[in-house]
C-alpha cells in the first residue's frame, strides 16, 4: 500500500470516527443496555438481572398485551394508507396545477397546522369530534342524523388525528419528488400515444414511488411509536403498544417489561424498514 | 458574519450588537444570580397543589421557589422517585392508604409529633394507623373526599344513581365514563358486589374483574382527572364512575346540573397525605411547607384548588370558606358521608400486580 493511500485512509478515519463514536455512545450502548434490562425482572422497586425471557414470554402469553401490538399495527396501516391517498392528489395539485409563483404559498397553507402544538391540535380534534362538537352539530342541524355520532374517544378519532398530521408530512415528501420530475417524461409518454391516465399510471407514479415510500415509512415509524394522540383522542378504549409501555413505566415502575415491549416495537419497525428497503432510495436511477 | 465588512455597514453594526449581547448576558447573569440566591423546594404532588393561589403566598412569605411535579397514582410517584437521585425531592403528596408503603420503603422522613395541628382535624381523617409508625409521625392527612358516582342530574334519574346496580342495567350504556385509577374503581365495583375494600383479595378479584369488564362494555371512555371531568362537563357522558365532589364541586357555579351521590352500597373515601422526604436536604423548609398546607389558610386554598376541590382535613378551615363553597363540598353532611364510606383497598405486591393486570385488560376490551 502506498504512502498516499495510507494517508487517505487515515484521513477518512478522522472524518468517520466522530460519527462512529456518536452512534456507539447514543445508540449502541443505550440499545445494549435496554436489551439487558429487558432480560431482567422487577422485584419491588428493584431491577434484578435474571437473564431470562420472562418479559417476552409474558407479552406473547397475555392477550391484552399482544392486542396492543395488533391495535398499533391496525391504526398505523390505516393511517399510512389514508394519508398517502389524501396527500398524493394534494401534492400533485400543488406541483402541477398551482402556478409556480403560488406554489410556495400553497405549501405553507398545506403545512400551516404544523405550526400549532401537537398536543393542542389533538385536544382541538377532541372538541371538534365531541357529542356537541362542530361535526355532530352540523349533521344534526342539516338533518342527516337524529342522534350525535360517537366520534370522540374512539379509535376512529385517533385515526382522524393522525391522518390530519401525516397528510402534511407526506404532502411535502411527495411534492419534492414530483417537482424533480422532468417534463420530458410526460412529453415522451404523450408522443408514444399514452393518454393522461396512462402517463400517470405507467410513468409518473412509478417515478414518484420512492418519495411515496419515504413518506409512508416516516408515517409508519412516527405513527406506531406515538403515545400522545391515542391517549388524548382514543378515550383509553383500545390501548396501543406505546400506551402500554407508558403504563409499565408510569404506573408500575416496571422498567424491564417496558424495555422488552420497546424492543418488540423496534423489531416491528425494523421489519417495516426491511420490507420497504428496495423503494427507500433517495437517488433516481 | 458581523466582522465581514460589506458596504461599510457591518462594522458599524458590530459595536451596538456586541453591546446589546453583553447587556443581555449581564441582565441574564443578574437574574440567574438572584435565582441562585433564592432557595428552592421540590415537591412531588397531586394537581391540586399546582394552583398559584395556593403556592404563591408560601413562596412570597419564605422567599422560596417551589418546583412542583404533578402525578396521578402512587405507582407513578414511586416510578418517578426510583428514577430520581436521593435528595431530588423534598415533599411528597401521596394517597393516604399508601403512606405505610412509603414508610416501609424509606421514602418518608420523620416529622416532629407536635409540629402539626392534627388536634383540629376531623377525627376520622387523622388516620394515625397510616400516617404514624411506632409513635413516630411520617405524614399528615391534608385533604379528603369521595370516589362515588358523579352525574348530570338533568339527564339521569337521581334515584338510579343511588343504586350502583343500575350501571349494569343497560339503561345508561354508552353514557358512562370511568375514572382511570384502578384502586378506587375496583373498590367501588367490589362494594357493588358486597365486598368491603379491606376484603378484596386474589380470590375474589375474578368476580370484580368480570363486573369491571361488563362496566367497560357499558362505558364510553376511561379517562384521567381532566378528561373524565371534561367529558362530564361537556355532556360527552352523563355519569362518571369513581367521581365525586372532586369533579363537580369545582364546576358548581358554571355547571349546577352536575351532582354526586354516595350510593346505598357505599362509596370510597380518598384522602391525600403530605410528608417530608427522608432524603431531603431541606427538611426544615419542607416541614414549613407541610405546616402551611395544613394551616387553615393553606387548607382553604387547597380545598378549593382550581384542579379539583375536596374537603380540608382541618376543621378550623370552616370560617375561611364561603357558604357556597361549603355547600358544594357538602360540609354539613360529612358525618353521614364519613360513616357510609370505606378507605381504598390496600393491596400487597401480588394483589397490586393482579389488580393492574385486570385493569389493563379492562382498558383493552
Amino acid at each position: 500500500m502506498s504512502v498516499d493511500s495510507d494517508h487517505s485512509l487515515r484521513k477518512a478515519w478522522y472524518f468517520v470516527t466522530p460519527a462512529i463514536a456518536w452512534t456507539i455512545a447514543f445508540f449502541v450502548i443505550p440499545f445494549a443496555f435496554m436489551v439487558s434490562v429487558s432480560l431482567a425482572s422487577r422485584v419491588g422497586r428493584q431491577i434484578v438481572y435474571s437473564w431470562d425471557l420472562d418479559n417476552y414470554i409474558n407479552f406473547f402469553s397475555k392477550s391484552y398485551l399482544l392486542k396492543g401490538l395488533f391495535v398499533s399495527l391496525e391504526i398505523t396501516f390505516l393511517v399510512t394508507i389514508l394519508s398517502t391517498l389524501l396527500a398524493y392528489p394534494l401534492a400533485w395539485i400543488i406541483a402541477e396545477r398551482v402556478p409556480k409563483k403560488w406554489q410556495r404559498i400553497a405549501l405553507i397553507m398545506a403545512i400551516l397546522p404544523f405550526w400549532t402544538s401537537y398536543v393542542v391540535r389533538s385536544y382541538s380534534w377532541l372538541l371538534v369530534l365531541s357529542t356537541d362538537g362542530v361535526i355532530n352539530k352540523s349533521l344534526l342541524q342539516i338533518g342527516i342524523i337524529s342522534e350525535p355520532l360517537p366520534l370522540s374517544n374512539t379509535t376512529t378519532a385517533t385515526v382522524i388525528g393522525f391522518v390530519h398530521f401525516f397528510v402534511m408530512l407526506l404532502t411535502l415528501t411527495i411534492y419534492s419528488n414530483l417537482i424533480q420530475l422532468s417534463p420530458n417524461y410526460k412529453r415522451a409518454s404523450a408522443d408514444l400515444g399514452a393518454n393522461a391516465f396512462q402517463t400517470f399510471w405507467h410513468v409518473i407514479l412509478p417515478l414518484t414511488l420512492p418519495g411515496i415510500m419515504v413518506g409512508a415509512f416516516l408515517t409508519f415509524v412516527l405513527c406506531i411509536g406515538d403515545y400522545i394522540t391515542p391517549q388524548i383522542l382514543g378515550g383509553n378504549n383500545e390501548l396501543t403498544l406505546p400506551q402500554i409501555i407508558m403504563m409499565q413505566l408510569g404506573r408500575r415502575a416496571d422498567i424491564p417489561t417496558a424495555a422488552a415491549l420497546s424492543i418488540i416495537l423496534m423489531g416491528v419497525v425494523t421489519v417495516a424498514y426491511l420490507s420497504c428497503l428496495r423503494w427507500l432510495k433517495m437517488e433516481r436511477t | 458574519m458581523i466582522f465581514k465588512k460589506r458596504d461599510g455597514y457591518s462594522q458599524y453594526r458590530f459595536f451596538p450588537t456586541t453591546a446589546s449581547v453583553a447587556f443581555t448576558i449581564a441582565i441574564a447573569g443578574l437574574n440567574s444570580t438572584s435565582v441562585l440566591a433564592q432557595e428552592e423546594l421540590n415537591a412531588l404532588v397531586w394537581c391540586d397543589h399546582t394552583d398559584a393561589a395556593l403556592i404563591e403566598p408560601f413562596e412570597k412569605k419564605n422567599n422560596v421557589k417551589v418546583n412542583l411535579k404533578e402525578y396521578e397514582g402512587t405507582g407513578a410517584a414511586l416510578s418517578i422517585i426510583s428514577q430520581s437521585r436521593p435528595g431530588d425531592w423534598d415533599v411528597l403528596v401521596i394517597d393516604g392508604v399508601d403512606v405505610p408503603r412509603a414508610i416501609d420503603e424509606g421514602i418518608l422522613g420523620e416529622i416532629p409529633n407536635n409540629a402539626l395541628p392534627t388536634a383540629d382535624f376531623f377525627p376520622e381523617v387523622v388516620m394515625e394507623d397510616n400516617n404514624t409508625r411506632n409513635g413516630k409521625t411520617y405524614a399528615v392527612t391534608e385533604k379528603y373526599g369521595y370516589n362515588t358516582i358523579s352525574f348530570d342530574k338533568s339527564k339521569v334519574d337521581i334515584s338510579d344513581m343511588k343504586d350502583m346496580s343500575m350501571l349494569w342495567s343497560g339503561k345508561y350504556d354508552g353514557r358512562i365514563a370511568i375514572y382511570d385509577y384502578y384502586l378506587p374503581v375496583i373498590g367501588l365495583v367490589g362494594l357493588s358486589e358486597g365486598i368491603d375494600t379491606n376484603k378484596v383479595n386474589t380470590s375474589n378479584m375474578s368476580v370484580i374483574k368480570d363486573k369491571l369488564l361488563s362496566l367497560k362494555k357499558a362505558s364510553k371512555l376511561v379517562g384521567d382527572v381532566v378528561s373524565s371531568q371534561t367529558a362530564l362537563a361537556t355532556g360527552e357522558v352523563d355519569i362518571l364512575v369513581g367521581g365525586g365532589e372532586w369533579v363537580t364541586a369545582v364546576l358548581s357555579a358554571e355547571k349546577p346540573n352536575l351532582d354526586w351521590v354516595i350510593p346505598e352500597q357505599g362509596g370510597l373515601r380518598w384522602s391525600q397525605s403530605i410528608g417530608v422526604m427522608a432524603d431531603s436536604g431541606k427538611k426544615d423548609l419542607a416541614l414549613k411547607f407541610v405546616q402551611y398546607i395544613t394551616s387553615p389558610e393553606g387548607q382553604a386554598k387547597l380545598a378549593t384548588s382550581s384542579c379539583f376541590w375536596g374537603m380540608p382535613a382541618n376543621k378550623k378551615t370552616e370560617p375561611l370558606l364561603t357558604s357556597a363553597q361549603k355547600k358544594a363540598l357538602r360540609w354539613d353532611n360529612q358525618a353521614d358521608y364519613l360513616a357510609n364510606s370505606q378507605l381504598y383497598p390496600i393491596p400487597d405486591a401480588t394483589l397490586d400486580d393482579l389488580m393492574q393486570d385486570n385493569w389493563t385488560e379492562m382498558l383493552q376490551n
